[in-house]
């Protein structure tokens, strides 16, 4: 077929109905020089192998993109992760963000929230709002999205054991804002599996966190049905030392136990696929990394379509959030990072990313200043608007180099995904250590590498100076353990203790059966019972996950 | 030759451990003897599995900026069960200036990002050299 037909075709039926209800940012795309820029570009002959392993953006196999318009509709969300010390800062960075122009929030929590423990467990102490906010109940929550309109704006939350207490916070803080749940929208990380393998914050045994899964994708299914309900995450992985290869395999592994367990409960898969969605890391290898989001968009098509035989193609487009590669950052001349996040940002929205968070220079050092995170965000800025590779789409499809690495990563990602198989599933290759094996030789070779000088890292291992000033660096309040403590000391007191008592009741007798947690977990919450308390009937009857030692 | 034990261990909640596992399986390479007690211990069970593997240094890590509560706390855990010769080296994302309070409270070395491994095999190998010679006789 010549290529203008096959375009005609596109323009007329996909592009069409796409842009009769979001037009293009602009009615004519050009070049700085004035050159006229296509909407897609194409080879002069398009055979049937193009069809089936590129298409065209917003059809099957989404090789090019699951959008029709992609970034000449609208950019990627550009959004930040943030959140550290208590509520009420929280709330006056994500206010700051909004003004400087990110279209989403992204709430980071500190490790005892993430790991269902209040502010004042024993477990919780040096580590209260270090890595992110700390939230103990309802009331934390309510400071935190203070005067942020829950109808606007979307809010991922990186949440994975306890992240049905945190969403339950978030429809409730929705309602006291007079927004209704269906209105809600944004994204729970809720990826238990990678946790298990790479990023450590489980709570419960593999079995009893599906089953939260699962009735998280019921339940929002049901109430909330403009929300992700996960975040199968790459990113961690990748963290943690894997190749861009395992990163693929993993996360699609991980996607297909999810996609089990909640067909195994009986749930329609073209109900609960729409609203998964992805997350991976962008790293220094520009091609590498464009080549591996491709990829994945084109395997996670065949998966749904083909093996689990979904109907709708809202299920088979694999939607994916960036973040860029933390381990990359280094402590030596830290400007040297925004040259680093640059070319990670761009390999994300060269491969078609819907939502992209770039890191700040100083974050190997501390978690950064208002100053680094301007920058970052500009990064992004500067990709949208100034440098033009938002104004075609997938501008490195028919690169010879290119289309093989994408082949290649989809050829070598299977065939992990299929040892993984073999091994009896991901669970089995979990708990037997298969997958964290994988993940820590790529890493230990990696560091060899760097070690023996055969992999640069500039100013690192090569390109040296010695560095009198130290950069500022951002610093937390220490003060935050007490004051976080003394306020939650004040709701265990003020609130109705108990009508929490009979809530936390209700939720034990559920978790000894079959019903779906949710409405009982929601009933507590609003009740302003705590994440620790929350969680600890669950740990009670659930029991706990503890990791091997080596 | 002895082969000198060592532990590893991840205080705290934080679960970043790419860089314990590669010190871990780095220092066995290197024919230590090496235990990495997994994630999220306290500094009491680091303190007490040390004791009881009777190893001669502890290496421990943190990224979740808990380092000033734990680092000294492993040191003092140690020092209750009478074994304060056992050397506690640190590592992770820690800020210039903790670094002399941590000196301060007993911990003998810190590593921050982009510490050559030789260096930190070099300094766990003097650790344990100090241990022995101070348990002459036990070795």
């Amino acid at each position: 077929m010549k290529a203008q037909e096959l375009l005609k075709k596109w323009k007329e039926t996909t592009l069409a109905k796409v842009i009769a209800r979001f037009p293009e940012r602009k009615t004519e795309f050009k070049t700085g020089g004035n050159l006229p820029i296509p909407n897609v570009a194409l080879p002069a002959e398009v055979d049937e192998n193009y069809t089936s392993t590129l298409g065209m953006p917003g059809e099957y196999p989404y090789t090019r993109g699951i959008q029709p318009t992609m970034y000449r509709g609208r950019f990627w969300t550009m959004r930040q992760y943030a959140g550290f010390s208590t509520a009420k800062e929280s709330n006056e960075r994500y206010r700051y963000l909004l003004s400087q122009g990110t279209k989403g929030l992204s709430v980071a929590f500190d490790l005892p929230t993430q790991i269902g423990y209040d502010s004042d467990d024993k477990m919780s102490i040096g580590e209260v709002g270090k890595v992110g906010v700390a939230i103990d109940t309802l009331a934390d929550m309510e400071v935190l999205f203070d005067q942020i309109p829950l109808d606007k704006i979307s809010t991922s939350m990186t949440i994975n054991a306890p992240a049905a207490v945190l969403l339950c916070m978030y429809v409730a803080v929705a309602e006291k804002q007079g927004v209704k749940a269906e209105q809600v929208n944004g994204t729970i990380q809720n990826d238990i599996l990678k946790e298990y393998i790479a990023r450590g914050t489980y709570i419960y045994p593999p079995k009893e966190s599906l089953r939260i899964i699962t009735d998280i994708f019921e339940w929002c299914g049901q109430h909330t049905p403009s929300f992700n309900t996960i975040s199968i995450s790459g990113y961690h992985i990748r963290e943690a030392g894997s190749t861009a290869v395992e990163e693929v395999a993993l996360t699609l592994a991980n996607a297909c136990t999810y996609v089990d367990k909640a067909l195994e409960a009986g749930l329609d898969i073209d109900v609960f696929a729409k609203r998964l969605a992805f997350f991976f890391n962008a790293s220094n290898d520009l091609f590498e990394e464009v080549a591996k989001f491709r990829a994945a968009r084109r395997m996670w098509a065949k998966i749904m379509k083909e093996k689990y035989k979904a109907k709708d193609p809202k299920s088979w487009m694999l939607r994916f959030h960036t973040q860029t590669a933390g381990n990359t950052l280094t402590a030596q001349q830290i400007d040297n990072n925004i040259v680093r996040v640059t070319i990670q940002a761009l390999s994300s929205v060269l491969g078609g990313t819907q939502s992209l968070h770039t890191n700040s220079r100083d974050e190997a050092l501390s978690l950064p200043t208002t100053e680094s995170v301007q920058i970052a965000l500009r990064t992004q800025q500067i990709i949208a608007h100034e440098s033009g590779v938002a104004n075609t789409i997938d501008p490195l499809a028919g690169s010879f180099f290119v289309e093989q690495l994408t082949d290649d990563i989809e050829l070598k990602a299977n065939k992990i995904m299929q040892d993984i198989e073999d091994a009896g599933g991901v669970v089995a290759a979990i708990n037997d250590g298969f997958v964290q094996r994988i993940i820590e030789d790529s890493a230990y070779e990696y560091q060899m590498e760097i070690e023996r000088k055969d992999r640069v890292i500039v100013g690192v291992n090569k390109f040296v100076v010695k560095e009198n000033k130290k950069p500022e660096t951002m610093k937390l309040d220490p003060a935050v353990e007490k004051n976080q403590n003394a306020a939650l000391k004040h709701i265990k007191q003020t609130r109705n203790n108990d009508r929490v008592s009979e809530t936390l009741n209700e939720l034990r007798t559920a978790a000894k059966g079959t019903a779906n947690l949710m409405p009982f977990i929601l009933a507590a919450v609003k009740e302003y019972a705590s994440i620790g308390e929350i969680s600890n009937v669950l740990r009670d009857e659930f029991g706990e996950f503890v990791s091997k030692s080596i | 030759m002895v082969k000198y034990r060592v532990l590893i261990g991840k205080p705290g909640l934080d679960g970043h451990d790419r860089g314990a596992k590669f010190i871990a399986r780095l220092l066995r390479d290197e024919g230590f003897e090496v235990i990495y007690t997994g994630i999220r211990h306290s500094a009491e069970e680091i303190a007490s599995v040390a004791v009881s593997e009777d190893v001669a240094a502890i290496g421990l890590s943190s990224l979740s900026g808990a380092h000033l509560k734990f680092f000294p706390d492993v040191v003092s855990e140690l020092k209750s069960r009478d074994a304060s010769d056992i050397r506690v080296l640190g590592g992770g994302v820690i800020p210039d200036e903790d670094i002399p309070i941590l000196i301060e409270s007993g911990v003998e070395t810190i590593f921050t990002p982009g510490a050559p491994a030789a260096d930190i095999v070099a300094s766990f190998r003097k650790a344990c050299e100090a241990h022995q010679k101070e348990n002459e006789g036990n070795y």
